[in-house]
């Protein structure tokens, strides 16, 4: 029942060993091999050795304080057999985070990475709960500023309490042995402990009362770029997603799913369906019907000879038309909820020198991870048990829960690699539908989506309608600005008992409430105009739908008084040290203000998200034909204390491009109550070719972290859309960027962009085993251009 | 039963899989190799490239029936090819990966890209490299993870 039949391949326990049961038999003091465990749980230790939350995790730093309510323990596992086993909290799904938070543990702990092994946490709000998020989830760019404190006292702790073990055992003061890379040194004598060799008698001394932290200047680990410990089984094929997971007697599943939000299935004709060799069984839900067989090519087939009769339901004629039309009605007639309200804004704009006003619109969007949705299950009488890679362990157990009818400790999560996150795996939607299945058989099912399916039955960012306008004085500088977002609720949308009317989503106008900028007078505020989909969190949240608006509109404030957009936040950035600096920088590197080839712009875009500052700029020109191509982007961010700086580039690289997607191709459109996208030729995603030279510059502090894995997608779209501005004088408030806008007003009308012809040449070539893929068809990869 | 055979990574597989399907299942769920990755299904995304005699194909589309007795490499095997051994290399070297989910694709399009023109330009990248996606935006890094293992 293991889930790799090729053997470790990761360097991770199999989570099993995590389990309620295994756990509780090691505190039973049978068969397991860890002599020293953090659980921070009272029946870890003996009487009286509880680890207080209030010693570990009551640190002064940052968000220290924050920390009421989430354990540290559970973190560090040292075996008797040497082995050094570090339990991350956070999903990793790219971002670097075993990394990252490995790293605040070894730092303190003394041990290199090289010495750790890292599995990823069961589920388990007692002992993970992300502080900021205030439930074991991985989301918002919250990972490292919630461990940054908490983190490294847990491995301070730890490494307290092994050293007491050795200068017990030495008879000698503590404050003479030093540890490093898992070792304890008596420096007087040279003698030494190993932490295998302490791993029993380090459970019996005295938690720390006091673990003060190392001054960073100490610091042997963090702030250096070290090998991530995910890049090798990622680089050599080993790593296991949860699509890969093998379980003794699984089959495997392929789907169909009602095409309508809310339709149901009526009937199924499976005649011709299980004749087909491969198959095992047909099984139906409320809304979906499985196909289970030995692989997934037999399952598809299968799948391919059912007569499927749907009822669509009452939502067979939704269309973005209607979407579009209720959110421009609600912008306008809706009751509008308070965001933020200072220094009169109605009253000043009265008086305002000038007035402008814009609306801005930005669409559904999916997701489209790399990885497709999948779910591997097996409902047994006494245990369900989930194979998958999840942002969120402890909501996919309760939904497991709900639906097996078993307690959710008979709920058995095994959490792997996520081949993207972008909040999609937030949500345990695919869960509840993989049990329901799972439970009508006796063996494990793996269900695996099609891409047309992770793409039209995705949980879609909202599309939002925001009405922007600012009052400038004589001096052509804002004295009054209000913004009014209209949009659905995506906390009313994830939460399980809703959101009620009338109360603020602060998601809906993080990015717009807080711009950095002086503003005299502010108003933000939201109307709620909820769809008749479900929403979901997308990479960047509030602020990548906000700051698109507020920087692109800053820029339409510049030009509209005839300012250079840079210098004109620059003097509303005087306050402001941190967001200027990055500024200055980006624009400095950029080589701002130098002269470009016609058509051809350079956008600047701004923001203070997730405790990050980040300025970007885009170099792009734009042809006639209205092809946009990307020239050069430079980026500066100041995050706070760096941990692991290449992965903060990264991170700026690959968000920013994940945004420039969106910016330049993305969003989701529904006609007849279905969802017209289906795969990446009509979903399309920026590609090699498309990616210009990136820079991305690192401003040093020592401010606590900020959170860095979102900030990039949210400068793309504002950083575009000004670029483009200067290169054709176009004002695009339109997510995503019309090329047909963008065409010179004496050439032909065509319509381009949104497919991209790639891989067709490839796809022919390789189906006719002809499987040479470069040179020429690549070129015809390329976007047609005039 | 009509079994087809395979060389895989130097190792002949008798597979029990009708000639029609594709090869990436049957790497995938019948031989147990899982490196190889399902994307799109439809020749869009490069998740499921590997080498069929060298060159880079998209499993997703090519029925095993095609293969013949033309020697497959998976990213479980690619390392055994010189280029492969120096593609993988620079690919840690330079932090290229993300998620990883494309990468394996990646790496197979960047090993055959080496393998017939061992010293790429820009361009050259762009043609043989346009037809791999990847959501987390790490094209940067494959550019210079390319150049650097051309050069190593
Ligand atoms: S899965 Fe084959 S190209 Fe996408
Ligand atoms: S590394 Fe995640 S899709 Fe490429």
């Amino acid at each position: 029942m293991m889930t790799n039949p090729h053997g470790p391949a990761y360097g991770l326990l199999e989570s099993t060993d995590l389990t309620v049961s295994s756990r509780r038999r090691f505190l039973q003091g049978t068969g397991l091999l860890m002599g020293f465990v953090w659980l921070g749980r009272r029946k870890a230790f003996a009487a009286g050795e509880e680890p207080s939350l209030k010693v570990i995790g009551g640190g002064g730093e940052d968000t220290g304080n924050a920390f009421e309510g989430f354990a540290p323990g559970g973190f560090i596992r040292i075996g008797r057999d040497g082995s050094i086993t570090f339990v991350i909290p956070s999903t990793e799904m790219g971002q670097g985070i075993y990394t990252g938070e490995a790293m605040l543990l070894a730092e303190e702990l003394e041990v290199g990475l090289d010495q750790v092994r890292i599995m990823p946490a069961p589920p388990n709000e007692e002992l993970y709960r992300q502080p900021i998020l205030k439930s074991q989830a991985t989301g918002g760019s919250t990972s490292i500023r919630g461990a940054w404190v908490p983190m490294r006292q847990a491995g301070a702790a730890a490494r307290t309490m092994l050293i007491g073990a050795a200068a017990a055992e030495w008879a000698v003061p503590s404050e003479e042995c030093r540890a490093e890379r898992a070792v304890i040194t008596h420096i007087p004598s040279g003698r030494t402990l190993t932490y295998a060799a302490l791993a029993d008698a380090s459970i019996r001394q005295p938690v720390p009362q006091d673990v003060p932290l190392k001054d960073p200047k100490d610091f042997k680990l963090i702030g250096k770029n070290t090998r991530r410990v995910d890049t090798p089984s990622k680089v050599d094929g080993s790593a296991q997603y949860g699509i890969d997971v093998k379980v003794e007697g699984m089959k495997i599943a392929a789907i169909s799913i009602c095409p309508v939000p809310d339709g149901k299935l009526v009937a199924v004709d499976d005649s011709q369906a299980r004749k087909i060799k491969g198959v095992v069984d047909v099984i139906k839900i409320h809304n979906a019907v499985a196909v289970t067989g030995d692989h997934f090519w037999a399952a598809r087939q299968g799948l391919a000879a059912l007569k499927i009769e749907w009822d669509y339901g009452a939502k067979a004629s939704l269309s973005s038309d209607s979407i579009w039309a209720d959110l421009k009605q609600a912008s306008e007639t809706g009751k509008p909820v308070m965001g933020r309200s200072e220094g009169d804004a109605d009253a000043k704009m009265a008086s305002a020198a000038k007035r402008v006003d814009a609306v801005y619109e930005l669409p559904l969007l999916a997701h489209a991870t790399m990885e497709p949705i999948n779910t591997t299950v097996h409902v047994r009488p006494d245990a369900c048990e989930i194979w998958l890679g999840t942002q969120a362990p402890t909501a996919v157990q309760q939904v497991a829960a709900q639906v097996s009818g078993l307690p959710p400790e008979k709920v058995i999560v095994h959490n792997h690699l996520i081949g993207g996150g972008f909040g999609r795996r937030l949500v345990a939607d695919s869960v509840q539908q993989a049990v329901e299945f799972a439970k009508q058989v006796s063996y494990p099912i793996k269900i695996i989506w099609t891409r047309e399916q992770d793409l039209q039955h995705d949980l879609f960012r909202p599309a939002y309608y925001d009405r922007i306008s600012a009052g400038l004085g004589a001096d052509g500088f804002p004295v009054a600005w209000t913004d009014r977002t209209t949009g659905g609720s995506v906390l009313g949308s994830y939460l399980p008992t809703g959101l009620p009317e009338g109360v603020l989503d602060s998601d809906a106008i993080e990015g717009a409430a807080q711009p950095p900028y002086a503003l005299p007078s502010i108003r933000v505020d939201w109307i709620r105009k909820d769809p008749p989909i479900k929403v979901n969190w997308w990479r960047g949240v509030g602020p990548t739908h906000n700051v698109f608006v507020v920087e692109s509109f800053m820029d339409e404030l510049a030009h509209a008084v005839g300012k250079d957009p840079l210098e004109y936040r620059r003097v509303l950035l005087k306050d402001n040290p941190r967001a200027l600096g990055v500024l200055n920088l980006a624009a400095e590197k950029a080589g701002w203000g130098s002269p470009l080839p016609e058509r051809t712009g350079r956008g600047i875009s701004l923001h203070d998200s997730f405790g990050s500052y980040l300025a970007t700029v885009v170099e792009t020109s734009v042809t006639p034909a209205g092809q946009i191509k990307l020239k050069r982007i430079v980026a500066a961010v100041d995050c706070g204390f760096n941990i692991l700086p290449d992965t903060i580039k990264a991170q700026i690289e690959g968000g920013m491009i994940f945004g420039l997607s969106a910016a330049m191709y993305n969003g989701i459109t529904f006609k007849d109550g279905q969802v017209e996208q289906s795969n990446f030729h009509d979903y399309r995603q920026m590609r090699i070719n498309e990616v210009p030279p990136f820079e991305v510059h690192i401003i040093p502090s020592t401010e606590g972290p900020g959170g860095i894995g979102e900030s990039g997608t949210v400068s793309a779209a504002p950083a575009l859309g000004n670029a483009i501005f200067a290169a054709t004088g176009k004002r695009l408030r339109r997510l995503p960027f019309s090329r047909e806008e963008l065409q010179a007003p004496d050439i032909a009308k065509q319509t381009l962009g949104m497919v991209p012809p790639v891989a067709l040449g490839v796809a022919i070539a390789a189906s006719l085993g002809d499987a040479e893929t470069g040179g020429s068809s690549g070129h015809q990869s390329q976007p047609a251009e005039v | 039963m009509q079994m087809i055979d395979m060389t895989v990574n130097g190792e002949l597989l008798h597979l029990d899989v009708p000639d029609d399907m594709p090869l990436l299942w049957a790497l995938r769920d019948v031989a147990g190799l899982t490196g190889t990755k399902f994307g799109c299904g439809i020749a869009q995304c490069g998740a499921c490239t590997v080498h069929v005699d060298g060159k880079p194909v998209r499993s997703c589309v090519m029925p095993v029936g095609a293969v013949g007795n033309r020697p497959v490499t998976t990213v479980e095997g690619v390392s055994e090819t010189p280029v492969g051994k120096k593609v993988q290399e620079a690919w840690l070297d330079l932090e290229v990966v993300q998620c990883g989910y494309c990468q394996s694709g990646q790496i197979m399009s960047a090993a055959a890209l080496l393998g017939r023109n061992p010293d790429p330009d820009d361009a050259a990248i762009d043609a043989a490299m346009a037809g791999n996606v990847c959501r987390c935006g790490t094209y940067p890094r494959i550019r210079a993870a390319i150049k650097q293992a051309a050069t190593a």
